[in-house]
C-alpha cells in the first residue's frame, strides 16, 4: 500500500510540475473584453466599501465579500 | 452608543480589508492613481447617518503603492431599539487607514493597518494578503490575513472595560474562464474571542407582575466566542453589445447557529465613452442564532440571551441604481480622468420573529405585537481623479 504522504507528494508533484506548462487558453491579446472598465469586480472601492459595511451592520452574515484580484491578466 | 451596530467590529474591519484588498488590479499590476472623494448618506429604521470618505493610492517605480483612507459616520439615532428602551443619541465614527503595496514579477503583498473610533469602541485593524497571477495570469489567487483588537467601553457604565480579538483568514481565486467570462470563489472565515454583546442592548421577558406591558428587560448575554465561515462564488460576464452582467451567491455560517444566503445579479451598461448606468438586485435571507428571542418566558430563561435584531430571523432585498459620468477637468492638466457618480440603494428588511413594541399598551398582549420592518435609503455621490 502506497503512504499517504508519498500519493500526496505525487500528486503535487505531477500538479505543480502540470502547471508550470498550461498553455493559456485566453492569450493576453485576446482579452480586450476582460479589460474593459465595466468589466472589473469592483470598480469603485470607496463605494463598494461603504455598502458592504451597511450591510455587515444590519445582517447576521459578514465575510468572503469577493473581489480580491480581477484576474484579467491583461498587462 | 452601539445600538444599532452589534458586529461593528466586523464590519469595520471587513469594509477596511475591501477598501485596502488591491481590487479591482491584478495581481501583476498594482491599482491606478487614483483620488475618490465620497459623501454618503444612510436613512433607515430612525437612523441617519451621513458624513465624507476619502481614499487616496498613489504608485512608485510600478512596484510600490501606498493608499491613505479618511472616513466619517455622523450618527442620529432613534432607532427601534433606542426608543423602546434608551433615548435618542448622535455621535461620531471616525476611521483612518494606511496601507502599503509591494509588487514583485507576479506577486504583489499588501499590509494595510486602519483605526476606527467613537466614544465607546476603539477598533485597530491590520491586513497581510499575498497575491499572484499564475497559469498564464488566467488565474489570480490571494491569500490574506486579518487581526482585529477593539476596545469596548460603556458611556452609562465607567466600569466596564472590554476586549475583541479577532482574526480572519481569506482565500480568493479568480479565473478567466472565455474571452468573456471570468469566475471567482472565495473563502472566508472569522473568529472572535471576546466582548460579543452590546452593553446597551436588552432583552426582554414575560413579567407577570408587570401591569403595563407583562413584560420586562435585562441585559444581553452573548457567547465570548463566534467563529463564521462564508462561501462566495460569483461570475461576470461581458455581452456583446458592450454591457456587463453578474451574479454573486453567497453562503454564510456560524457558531452561534446563524446561517445565511445571499444573492445578487447586477447589470452595467456604458452610453458611448461618458456614460455608465448600473442596476442591481440583491435577496439576503437568514436563521435566527441559536439564543436569540424576541419575547423570553422568564427572567434569566438560559445561559445566553440575544434580541438584537440582526440576528433574528429575517430578509432584506435591495434594488440599486447608479450613473457615472465621465469628464476632463478644465485648467487641471495632472487629473488625467474623472468620473461624478451617483449610487441610490433602496433596501427592505423584514424580520420574522422582531416584534415591534412601539404601539404599546393593551392593544396586544406580549408576543403578539406586529412584525417589524423597515426602508433604509442610501445614498453615495463620489468624485473620482485619476492622475
Amino acid at each position: 500500500m502506497i503512504p499517504s504522504r508519498t500519493l500526496f507528494a505525487a500528486l503535487a508533484l505531477v500538479a505543480f510540475s502540470g502547471c508550470s506548462h498550461v498553455e493559456p487558453w485566453v492569450k493576453s491579446y485576446e482579452r480586450e473584453n476582460l479589460a474593459d472598465p465595466i468589466m472589473a469586480w469592483d470598480r469603485d472601492p470607496v463605494a463598494s466599501s461603504y455598502i458592504l459595511h451597511v450591510y455587515e451592520s444590519r445582517e447576521g452574515a459578514r465575510g468572503a465579500a469577493g473581489g480580491a484580484g480581477g484576474g484579467c491578466g491583461c498587462n | 452608543m452601539q445600538l444599532t451596530r452589534t458586529t461593528r467590529g466586523v464590519a469595520i474591519t471587513l469594509a477596511a480589508g475591501w477598501l485596502f484588498c488591491p481590487t479591482p488590479s491584478i495581481a501583476g499590476v498594482l491599482p491606478e492613481d487614483r483620488a475618490d472623494l465620497m459623501y454618503h448618506y444612510y436613512d433607515g429604521g430612525g437612523v441617519e447617518i451621513d458624513g465624507p470618505s476619502l481614499l487616496v493610492r498613489k504608485k512608485f517605480a510600478e512596484k510600490y503603492a501606498v493608499n491613505a483612507s479618511y472616513y466619517v459616520d455622523m450618527v442620529s439615532s432613534a432607532s427601534i431599539d433606542v426608543i423602546t428602551t434608551a433615548s435618542p443619541y448622535k455621535e461620531e465614527r471616525t476611521q483612518y487607514g494606511l496601507g502599503f503595496e509591494y509588487l514583485r514579477g507576479k506577486v504583489a503583498y499588501a499590509a494595510n493597518f486602519s483605526n476606527s473610533k467613537e466614544n465607546d469602541y476603539a477598533a485597530d485593524t491590520a491586513r497581510f494578503s499575498i497575491s499572484q497571477d499564475m497559469f498564464g495570469d488566467l488565474t489570480t489567487v490571494q491569500l490574506a490575513f486579518s487581526r482585529g483588537k477593539d476596545d469596548v467601553t460603556s458611556r452609562g457604565n465607567p466600569l466596564l472595560s472590554e476586549k475583541v480579538d479577532r482574526h480572519i483568514y481569506g482565500i480568493d481565486v479568480s479565473q478567466i474562464v472565455s474571452k468573456k467570462l471570468i469566475l471567482g470563489a472565495a473563502w472566508e472565515t472569522t473568529t472572535e474571542e471576546g466582548f460579543l454583546n452590546n452593553p446597551y442592548r436588552q432583552v426582554r421577558f414575560l413579567d407577570d407582575t408587570d401591569l403595563v406591558d407583562g413584560y420586562d428587560y435585562e441585559f444581553e448575554r452573548y457567547p465570548r466566542t463566534r467563529t463564521g465561515n462564508a462561501l462566495s462564488l460569483r461570475g461576470r460576464y461581458y455581452l456583446s453589445y458592450r454591457a456587463a452582467l453578474q451574479g454573486d451567491y453567497r453562503w454564510y455560517n456560524d457558531s452561534w447557529g446563524v446561517g445565511a444566503s445571499t444573492f445578487e445579479v447586477a447589470y452595467t451598461h456604458p452610453i458611448g465613452d461618458r456614460l455608465i448606468f448600473d442596476v442591481h438586485y440583491r435577496y439576503y435571507i437568514q436563521d435566527a442564532a441559536d439564543f436569540y428571542s424576541d419575547l423570553f418566558p422568564r427572567e434569566n430563561f438560559q445561559n445566553f440571551l440575544g434580541r438584537d435584531k440582526e440576528l433574528a430571523t429575517m430578509e432584506s432585498q435591495t434594488l440599486g441604481f447608479g450613473v457615472g459620468y465621465e469628464f476632463r477637468v478644465p485648467g487641471v492638466e495632472f487629473i488625467q480622468k474623472a468620473t461624478v457618480n451617483l449610487k441610490y440603494d433602496l433596501i427592505r428588511f423584514n424580520y420574522d420573529d422582531f416584534r415591534d413594541l412601539r404601539p404599546t399598551g393593551t392593544v396586544y398582549e406580549p408576543g403578539f405585537e406586529p412584525l417589524y420592518n423597515f426602508d433604509a435609503n442610501v445614498i453615495r455621490l463620489f468624485f473620482s481623479g485619476w492622475f
